[in-house]
């Protein structure tokens, strides 16, 4: 067994509003900071997992498609480093 | 119908397990038994409501890990044997995390919690929640939601469109809801989730009884 870091990413689908995402737009150019095009806002989940290298990529992709992310909505990728 | 029993489910976080179990018990004299989340046995039941509230504190996702919950693996065999459940709000929230419905429930359009009273067209006669009526029947409901819009892609749309699934529309869309959708129901109709609180429109002396139909619907054979 391996010790793994995963950082998953979680993004709103392009298709879907990020109301959240363009209020914080609005402040940013409250703060003077001009030209932004687009912010939308996701989620970042790190994850320690002790794992054999080659279950690894399953475990994570079942944590994602079935519980960290709702694909209806939401994209997602990860990253995974082994410690 | 004194042997009719509609079970409604309390997860860590629900707020409207109550109000359901007042409107079912006082207003329409309908048995009532409360079901803890952790409980997969549904065989005293005839019928279930999952209320609304914030089950597991609405983290993650509205409704994502109280689909996880053995009352909802038990859910399963609940809706395939043709009995009723009503998804309230957070109840609807969870019924589309867990697949019972399509789509899913994201943050209103204005980030607000809204809470208000909406008129509603009733879109379907699927399942018999509303009243049939000749005319297009209007119904004004309580909503109190701060993740209500409901979101489908155009092809889940035009399926809920060509299926008759559609069951209520907001007459003036409050939370920026694809189509205006307000409530669904499952292909065979024993399954409706609403974002509007029914429980909270059954006596007039606080403010409405259109919600007493639906909630009445539930001893529906």
């Amino acid at each position: 067994m391996d010790q793994f870091e995963v950082k998953v990413f979680i993004r709103l689908r392009p298709s879907v509003l990020d109301p959240a995402g363009e209020a914080i737009k609005s402040a940013s150019s409250k703060l003077g900071v001009e030209g932004i095009k687009s912010l939308r806002i996701g989620k970042m989940i790190e994850v320690k997992i002790e794992s054999n290298e080659e279950d690894i990529k399953e475990k994570i992709d079942l944590l994602c498609d079935r519980l960290f992310a709702n694909t209806i909505i939401e994209d997602y990728e990860y990253s995974i480093n082994k410690l | 119908m004194a042997s009719f029993t509609v079970g409604i489910v309390v997860f860590p976080g629900s707020n409207c397990d109550r109000d359901v179990a007042w409107a079912l018990e006082a207003c329409l004299d309908i048995k009532t038994k409360f079901l803890w989340h952790e409980s997969s046995d549904l065989n005293d039941v005839d019928s279930i409501v999952l209320p609304g509230g914030f089950s597991y504190g609405d983290y993650l996702r509205c409704g994502a890990i109280a689909r996880f919950s053995p009352l909802i693996n038990a859910l399963h065999d609940f809706v395939k044997s043709g009995r009723r459940v009503l998804g309230i709000c957070n109840g609807f929230q969870i019924l589309t995390e867990s697949g019972f419905l399509p789509g899913a429930l994201v943050a209103n359009k204005n980030l607000n919690f809204i809470c208000d009273d909406v008129d509603l067209n009733v879109i379907t006669s699927k399942g018999g929640w509303f009243k049939k009526l000749d005319e297009k029947q209007k119904i004004k409901l309580p909503i109190a939601h701060g993740e209500g819009r409901y979101h489908c892609d155009q092809d889940t749309l035009k399926s809920l469109i060509d299926n008759d699934l559609i069951a209520l529309k907001y007459i003036t869309n409050p939370n920026g809801s694809t189509s205006d959708i307000a409530g669904i129901t499952n292909k065979k109709g024993n399954v409706l989730g609403l974002m509007p609180h029914p429980e909270r429109a059954c006596d007039e002396s606080i403010g409405g009884i259109d919600g007493l139909y639906t909630l009445k619907s539930l001893i529906t054979q």
